[in-house]
């Protein structure tokens, strides 16, 4: 095959042009990465996820209840659209860990005796389901068993409706239903603290009292029929049993933290690599604007010899095609890496017997379409100008470059300037859009990097906010069943006790017209301490003795603010039903909480001074003994304790986001880098000449390179504030689209993260100016004088 | 009024060669040299492409440096280092050449205020620009003025620090004959009324009646030099 010589002409330009063609394939490559990691990684967890779900037959509707009596479970069979229907009995319990002193809690979920489970079915990674008649035999998830280094025969000890067991580990396993796997209290899996264990279902109900009957519910649908209209029909059904709201999939606390994860990855693939390749085609334009210019007699020439003016534009576009395929290769290679390295960080939180990492053809072909794409967009500026050049005008010199007198500066300034700071300040001014665009381009690595180092200062934030501000107890002690008022001064007798603070907790429904929300309504006393609540002003805001303490996330769900009136429907007990007014809202990062004074509820309930939780502040250094002596008590369900749930959220967030951070990190430098590079090439390109005069004139090196490099600085010093600004605006975008009922994402911004985003942005822009400066140097006087441009 | 030269010589280059290599090709563009500029006079060197003229030019001008042989500046050596050699241009010497090398983003005034902000003891530019006819023009853009014009400014900015010495490359070269008299006209003025040592390179030898001494190059060698009895005022030149 014979190459053409414009071909050749093509390989040599790409070749001379390498340092700033590279420059722009790896911003390219940067979004390309994002893009194709965000997108694989995202596959990985839906595929995943939807294999295991079909395979294990996930349910669609959840339910709980106090005590349903099986029989119940045919009527609910026979609802229009229900499929199956597996009834259960469902508890937590506190276990005794040979290897942790403290709390572990374990959430007991039955097995039939009869088969295996219909539905959220068991992926057994060893042994074997719990046999009917054993007592003692368990199932425990994967995490819970590696956590604790169990294998199968392992014995360990659980307190069962106050009675102690000494379980047999029989199997390990894995459930659709706990991919994401949380314990009461907490947010993130935890698994040395949090386990979920299925026993028999004989076992159980003999355990919790639950012969004959069952406390929770899944069901599955027939295709077509929506969660949202077995609902009500099921509610009805259950109520009478203790039933506190069947609630369908997209609400089950393990499938909403997956489907909430995916989205955010959807999220990622949309604005990043949007951001990195408009860059790149800016930056394409730039240089192939240059290109083009300086060629102008060689495209004169083309077409003199009778080339068409497409052809000549198809050289051109073929240079910005190669540099971006350059990209997408080194885009696609980081991309599947990074996808990589992700689904296995999600393997650490989210957990699937398989985690399938094959990122589809379609994800290659996507980047590769919007990488080359958006080059070609680069193309259009100077492919019009290429194309439109007349031979005989190409091949004539330029007239030099037209400067007006109506400029933007003031006359004073201008006279108050020496001439090589008006050369700095016209040049940035001759041609504003590029000006502006290089400085945007500069914004957006700022930006870039403010939006991933934010994610570090929101977390904590959420954690000092949630975790110390509000929540200022060290450990929630939850009991089985409604205790009286005195468990508080019996707690205080407890080694270590400090000080306690009742809670009581009960399952509502909140209605404000039309609009309704489960959320458990949570009694305090009104002189809490340990729960310490503050308005959008950062005023505190007391429990009222009457009426509803909203937190301003519910308020906006049930549209009402102070004043307004709330039905409130007790899902509990006499399911009392009763109006409440809004005394205040409140500020919290984390759910929907809603609070009312211990003793109105109590009252409401018409049940004398009940707690059924109890919040502790301890001495940590009688920590041990408090533990040992909550691990006998039989009325205790659970124990939570804030620093294990701090520990975690930093550990598993804190790390993850750190290393994703610095991948950020990296691309915002390759971009800045980009950027300001072959705006120094172009503009030493473009301006050699005048730079070669002034050096003949007598301006010393440094004179001269004050002058190249002034108006970069210019540039870069108009970019780092809006970048700033871009960075505050991306954290609110990115903020909003992943608020969540559960947590808001709050955008706070230290300064010292502005300040770091500047600095690193000025540390990845000094190479490209350490880079040209070389080449000023070199700057051959008598050659560039000599010729015309 | 006109400063008669003096027999000092404010540049004297002695046994200067330059050779350029190119591959495996030499290029002897200047091969042993001795020249002087005298103080005052106005010199301009003949000769056929690559006959080694303007590689002169910018070796006494201190762009260049020779491959052998010396370059004295009132007696002194020229200096051999970057920062030495710029003072030197930027102190003693201005530069003019074919093409105009203006900044196009700044004013015909501004142009020579580059040049005068730097310098120790310049005209003002409006002064310089006065000097070559445009004082009516200072605060045209280049892109507004005529290729003459530019050309004028150029020689306004380099004359505007009152160099010691000025040198021409080819100034007329871009220029059609009425306004490269124009040009020739403003050289010659700063010279007889600034006194400032020129030297001029020109293809045309028409120019050769306006200067005091002509040199002649040929192949790197200076071939003859002669003197004018009675300099020709530049408007009565014609090509």
């Amino acid at each position: 095959m014979v190459i053409q010589p414009l071909d050749v002409k093509l390989l040599r330009d790409l070749w001379r042009l390498r340092g700033q063609g590279l420059a722009i394939a790896l911003i390219v490559a940067s979004g390309v990465a994002v893009l194709v990691m965000s997108l694989s990684a995202m596959q990985a967890l839906s595929d995943s996820s939807a294999s295991y779900y079909e395979r294990y037959r996930f349910a669609d509707v959840f339910a709980s209840v106090k005590r349903a009596p099986r029989y119940l479970g045919t009527r609910i069979a026979a609802i229009d659209g229900v499929q199956l229907v597996q009834s259960r009995v469902v508890h937590f319990a506190m276990l005794d860990m040979a290897d942790l002193q403290e709390p572990v809690v374990g959430r007991l979920v039955s097995v039939p005796d009869e088969h295996p489970p219909l539905l959220n079915g068991l992926a057994l990674e060893q042994g074997r389901l719990p046999e009917p008649q054993a007592s003692d035999e368990v199932v425990v998830s994967a995490p819970f068993a590696e956590a604790h280094g169990l294998e199968l025969g392992d014995r360990f000890g659980a307190l069962l409706n106050g009675r102690r067991r000494n379980l047999e580990v029989v199997g390990v396993g894995l459930s659709p239903e706990f991919v994401y796997a949380i314990g009461p209290g907490a947010l993130m899996p935890d698994p040395e603290h949090f386990g979920i264990l299925w026993m028999s279902r004989k076992t159980l109900a003999a355990a919790y009292d639950q012969e004959g009957a069952f406390n929770d519910l899944a069901l599955s649908l027939w295709p077509g029929y929506s969660a949202e209209a077995v609902i009500p029909e099921l509610d009805a059904l259950l109520a009478p049993y203790g039933g506190v709201g069947a609630y369908p999939r997209a609400d089950q606390v393990s499938h909403w933290f997956l489907s909430n994860e995916i989205a955010q990855l959807r999220t990622l693939a949309r604005i990043l690599p949007t951001i990195f390749l408009l860059v790149a085609a800016f930056l394409t334009n730039m240089v192939l604007a240059r290109l083009v210019f300086m060629e102008r007699s060689e495209i004169g020439l083309l077409k003199a010899f009778g080339y068409s003016n497409l052809s000549v534009v198809w050289h051109y576009a073929k240079l910005v095609v190669a540099l971006s395929l350059v990209g997408l290769l080194i885009g696609w290679g980081g991309g599947v890496w990074l996808g990589h390295w992700l689904t296995t960080v999600y393997t650490r939180i989210f957990r699937f017997p398989e985690l399938v990492f094959e990122p589809e053809l379609q994800i290659f072909a996507l980047s590769l379409s919007v990488s080359v794409g958006s080059s070609l967009i680069g193309v259009i500026t100077a492919a019009r100008y290429a194309g439109g050049l007349p031979p005989a005008e190409a091949m004539r010199p330029p007239s030099p470059p037209t400067f007006h007198h109506r400029a933007w500066l003031p006359v004073g300034l201008v006279r108050a300037l020496d001439q090589p700071t008006r050369i700095i300040f016209r040049q940035v001014l001759r041609r504003p859009l590029r000006s502006l665009l290089t400085s945007l381009g500069l914004a957006a690595s700022v930006g870039l990097l403010i939006v991933s180092m934010h994610w570090l200062d929101a977390i904590d934030y959420m954690v000092d906010q949630y975790f110390y501000q509000q929540q200022r107890q060290d450990m929630t002690i939850g009991f089985v069943e409604v205790e009286p008022m005195r468990v508080v001064r019996d707690a205080l007798g407890l080694p270590g006790v400090l000080a306690v603070e009742p809670v009581r907790t009960v399952p509502a429904r909140l209605r404000s017209g039309h609009i309704f929300r489960r959320e458990a309504l949570i009694g305090l006393q009104p002189d809490s301490e340990l729960t310490v609540l503050s308005d959008a002003r950062g005023r505190r805001v007391a429990v009222p003795d009457e009426g509803l303490l909203l937190s301003a996330a519910l308020a906006e769900i049930l549209r009402v603010g102070v004043g307004d009136v709330v039905r409130v429907e007790v899902l509990e007990g006499r399911r009392a039903s009763f109006d409440m007014r809004v005394s205040a809202v409140f500020e919290t990062v984390m759910g929907t909480p809603v609070y009312v004074s211990l003793t109105a509820l109590n009252r409401i309930l018409r049940e004398a001074d009940a707690v059924n939780q109890l919040q502790l502040v301890i001495d940590g250094d009688e920590e041990a003994a408090l533990f040992a002596r909550l691990q006998e008590l039989a009325t205790v369900g659970g124990v939570t304790l804030k620093r294990t749930a701090t520990d975690m959220f930093n550990e598993t967030i804190g790390e993850t986001m750190l290393v994703m951070v610095l991948f950020y990190l990296g691309f915002a430098c390759i971009m800045a880098f980009g950027m300001v590079y072959n705006n120094l090439r172009i503009a030493l390109s473009e301006r050699g000449r005048e730079l070669a005069t002034l050096r003949v004139l007598g301006f010393r090196k440094g004179e001269i390179s004050y002058m190249l490099f002034g108006e970069a600085a210019l540039l870069v010093i108009g970019g780092l504030p809006l970048g700033c600004l871009f960075g505050w605006i991306l954290a609110s975008y990115m903020a909003a689209s992943f608020d969540t009922e559960l947590y808001r994402v709050p955008v706070v911004i230290e300064p010292s993260t502005y300040g770091l985003a500047v600095v690193i942005t000025l540390c990845a822009v000094l190479p490209s100016a350490l880079l040209v400066q070389r080449r000023l140097s070199r700057l051959n006087l008598i050659s560039v004088l000599k010729t015309r441009e | 009024m006109r400063q008669q030269p003096s027999a000092q010589a404010t540049l004297t280059g002695t046994g200067l060669t330059k050779i350029y290599r190119t591959g495996s090709v030499e290029i002897h563009a200047l091969r042993g040299v001795n020249v002087d500029l005298y103080q005052g006079e106005l010199v301009v060197l003949v000769g056929p492409s690559g006959s080694g003229k303007s590689t002169l030019l910018n070796i006494l001008g201190g762009l260049d440096r020779p491959t052998s042989g010396e370059v004295r500046f009132r007696g002194s050596l020229l200096g051999e280092t970057e920062a030495q050699v710029t003072r030197f241009r930027r102190d003693h010497v201005g530069f003019v050449f074919q093409f105009y090398n203006l900044i196009a983003s700044l004013t015909a005034e501004e142009n020579v205020a580059l040049v005068t902000e730097i310098a120790r003891d310049p005209l003002t530019p409006k002064e310089a620009l006065t000097l070559v006819g445009l004082g009516d023009r200072l605060s045209a853009f280049p892109a507004e003025l005529s290729g003459g014009e530019q050309q004028r400014v150029a020689i306004a900015r380099a004359i505007a620090k009152q160099p010691d010495v000025l040198l021409c490359d080819e100034p007329t070269g871009a220029l059609d004959s009425a306004t490269g008299v124009v040009v020739l006209e403003a050289i010659d003025q700063v010279n007889r009324e600034l006194g400032t040592t020129t030297a001029l390179i020109t293809h045309n030898r028409s120019i050769e009646g306006m200067a005091d001494r002509v040199i002649r190059f040929a192949d790197g060698r200076i071939a003859s030099t002669s003197e004018n009895a009675q300099r020709c005022s530049p408007s009565s030149l014609e090509w």
